[in-house]
């Protein structure tokens, strides 16, 4: 691999990112997948970096799953996303800082839109103010929350008292990285490093000191695919895109997936144990998985949040692992206490997979300094 | 004595410089490179007999040893059509005139780094038509970039040819009879390995070109698949992963190669452009020089200036020798046809 080609190209791919003043718009399915990571995106940003980013809780879908299942009208699908453009200005705003990939690319695939056919943004607009009264503004810039990380990675990286080292062996620690199709591979241009050789989330990586593993499969489809999982008669066809991918990561033995679209981490996470179930096989250290971080997740991990406050407990393959591995204090016993310290319940053990601190012997632990 | 200026001292320009000195011509060679010869410079041997670039150039060489005026490592400053012919300002205050300018600057070869998903430059396997050539001429025993002899190995076709994404809608015409040619010299040379061609479709349309493209699959085994490439991945050993749909049977197919060739296209040169819009010239929608007529494709809008060789479209050395003897009879016509031309004396001088 040689990585000067990358680099030549990634200075291709790099667009303006804004570092203040946010208008911050929600995904639908993460505040189900992983309800904390955007929180502590909005805790970092605010408490950490300093930096100011609204919020309306008027915010609706986007509809973009519906558009892309062909439920909702493109019309339907651009008067909404007019409206959440007109929350944006009410809170005084004009930079749009997104939540979700595919909100993302649908955003994106609407300015190109109205930029080749102002015509439809005219009727947009008509569509909008008979609707609701409303007018808006087009957003000064639009950046993925991903994109934001990236542009602060190295401020991050500074106050990071953690790395993406391997504190017990000194050696970075291997991380595959899995970009969201809609971030993208619609428009390469509006996303950096472009479509084929990704770098909003190899960039954090580079900072945070972990070593890219960049394998056979890596462009392949995470699982999710929209109609792959929502039509329930292709999941099969969801699980093995997935299996396929850790069929291929595997000798190149990551220590962590991170990823920045909300189908991907989930799918990335759950069907690992399915897999375990099914097969009896898992991807991860002495029998445990390779565990799954979104950007947000990571970006509070290495930050010093605790695991439990960023919400790892929710994944299905166990972080403690590579907590162990990065040197990062954990309170085991805390992992299934949930708002005022109530005890949630601890899931059922799976039959294979190994989770919390199986086959983990703390004490024994000798780190190095970094 | 009239005279007459080769922009370009490749193929065309050498062979054109030679017949138009032959014919009395007062001829100036100008060449942007140090050394002559283009890109037959890069070649090793040439379709479809096999004929070492380096004799061809020799010879090409030794017709314009005498008689013919050199200027390399040229820049041209300005060019400028007068009533005495062209004026063409070089760099270190040198001077040109001529009563009549032939172009020969050639063409570009695609950059294959430009088929993002294909990982030239990225994948250490992944390599160019060119490449390999350079390969051959080294004379060392073939390997890939592990130190090991490849087994398998693909060549794909249409590499920034006839792709609209790629900005080339054209057939660059040489690349399928280049591939078949280079796979016959790899088998030479690893007669065991296993050697593919990924092809769109096969333009045997030379004379002898299709006994190479039989002779490619009887004697020397060589497989053909008709296929798309998708994508190309390294595997941990180094090896090249790819990803196809075989367009016969319409089935996607992986696998893995310990070399991938990738037959790059030929496309309009960008460094011709100070020259064209110095010279106002036109292009068309291909990008090549647009020439007056289908049927003269050596004249240009310009009168006294004339175009041969890849400048006007992918050819092959063959046509490229024809047209360029061709288009000293049209220079040759005109130059006699302009009486009293002040510009028939031609000047070489310092400023």
């Amino acid at each position: 691999m040689k990585l000067e080609g990358k680099r030549k190209l990634w200075q291709e791919y790099q667009k303006e990112i804004a570092t203040d003043n946010f208008f911050y718009v929600r995904s639908c399915v993460r505040q189900n997948f992983f309800p904390a990571a955007e929180q502590i995106f909005l805790r970092f940003m605010r408490e950490t970096l300093g930096k100011t980013v609204h919020e309306n809780p008027g915010h609706t879908t986007c509809t973009g799953i519906g558009y892309h299942c062909d439920v909702v009208p493109f019309n339907t699908t651009m008067t909404v996303v007019a409206r959440q453009f007109s929350l944006m200005s009410d809170a005084g705003c004009e930079n749009l800082a997104v939540s979700c990939i595919t909100s993302f690319g649908l955003y994106t695939e609407i300015l190109e839109t109205w930029h080749h056919f102002p015509e439809i943004e005219e009727k947009t607009r008509e569509y909008l103010y008979k609707a609701t009264g409303r007018e808006f503004k087009i957003p000064k810039n639009l950046a993925h929350a991903s994109d934001i990380v990236y542009k602060l990675r190295n401020e991050i990286a500074a106050r990071a008292p953690f790395k993406l080292i391997n504190r017990i062996t000194g050696k970075p620690l291997k991380v595959v990285e899995h970009i969201g199709c809609h971030y993208s591979k619609m428009f390469p241009h509006k996303g950096i490093g472009g479509a084929e050789y990704p770098y909003v989330l190899a960039g954090l990586v580079d900072a945070l000191g972990g070593e890219i593993v960049d394998y056979p499969e890596r462009r392949h489809c995470c699982g999710f695919g929209f109609r792959q999982y929502v039509v329930r008669a292709n999941r099969g066809y969801s699980l093995s895109c997935s299996k396929k991918k850790f069929d291929s990561m595997e000798p190149y033995k990551p220590d962590l997936i991170i990823t920045n679209c909300p189908g991907c981490p989930y799918f990335l996470d759950r069907w690992q144990y399915v897999v375990s179930e099914m097969e009896g096989r898992t991807y991860g250290d002495n029998g445990h998985g390779i565990p799954v971080f979104t950007y947000e997740e990571l970006a509070a991990l290495v930050l010093g949040y605790d695991p439990w406050e960023i919400g790892l407990q929710t994944h299905q393959v166990s972080f403690e692992p590579l907590l162990v591995k990065m040197g990062i204090p954990f309170d085991p016993e805390k992992k299934y206490l949930g708002k005022n310290r109530e005890y949630i319940g601890r899931p059922a053990k799976p039959n294979f997979m190994k989770i919390d601190m199986d086959g983990i012997k703390s004490s024994k632990i000798q780190y190095q300094a970094i | 004595m009239k005279s007459v200026a080769i922009i370009g001292g490749g193929v065309a320009g050498l062979e054109a410089a030679g017949k138009l000195s032959k014919q009395g011509f007062a001829v100036t060679i100008i060449e942007r490179d140090e050394h002559l010869g283009g890109r037959l410079n890069q070649w090793h041997a040439l379709f479809p007999d096999r004929k070492s670039s380096t004799e061809l150039l020799s010879g090409l060489i030794k017709e314009i040893s005498s008689g013919v005026n050199l200027i390399t490592n040229a820049r041209i400053l300005e060019v400028e059509r007068n009533d005495d012919g062209f004026a063409i300002k070089i760099n270190n205050n040198r001077m040109v005139t001529a009563g009549s300018v032939l172009l020969t600057t050639g063409f570009d070869i695609f950059e294959a780094e430009k088929k993002e998903e294909y990982g030239y430059g990225i994948y250490e396997n992944v390599i160019t038509s060119v490449d390999l050539e350079k390969m051959f001429n080294s004379g060392k025993p073939l390997v890939n970039a592990q130190g090991k002899t490849p087994a398998r190995i693909g060549f794909i076709h249409c590499v920034g040819s006839r792709d609209e994404k790629a900005g080339n809608p054209h057939c660059s015409k040489v690349c399928c009879v280049t591939a078949v040619k280079q796979a016959i010299e790899v088998k030479e040379l690893l007669p065991s390995s296993e050697v593919i061609l990924f092809y769109m479709d096969l333009r045997m349309f030379g004379r002898h070109f299709e006994e190479l493209y039989k002779d490619a699959q009887f004697r020397h085994g060589v497989q053909f698949m008709r296929a798309r490439l998708s994508e190309a991945f390294e595997n941990p050993d180094g090896s090249v992963q790819i990803r196809i749909e075989d367009t016969l049977l319409s089935k996607p197919l992986k696998m893995s190669l310990d070399l991938l060739v990738l037959m790059v296209g030929v496309q309009p040169q960008k460094k011709q452009g100070n020259l064209v819009d110095m010279l106002k010239l036109e292009r068309d929608a291909d990008g090549f020089i647009k020439i007056a007529d289908t049927y003269s494709p050596y004249k240009t809008k310009i009168p006294g200036l004339f175009c041969a060789g890849g400048i006007t479209g992918p050819k092959t050395i063959e046509e490229t020798l024809a047209e360029a003897r061709a288009v000293t009879v049209e220079i040759g016509g005109y130059l006699r046809n302009i009486e009293n031309f002040a510009g028939q004396e031609q000047y070489v001088m310092e400023l």
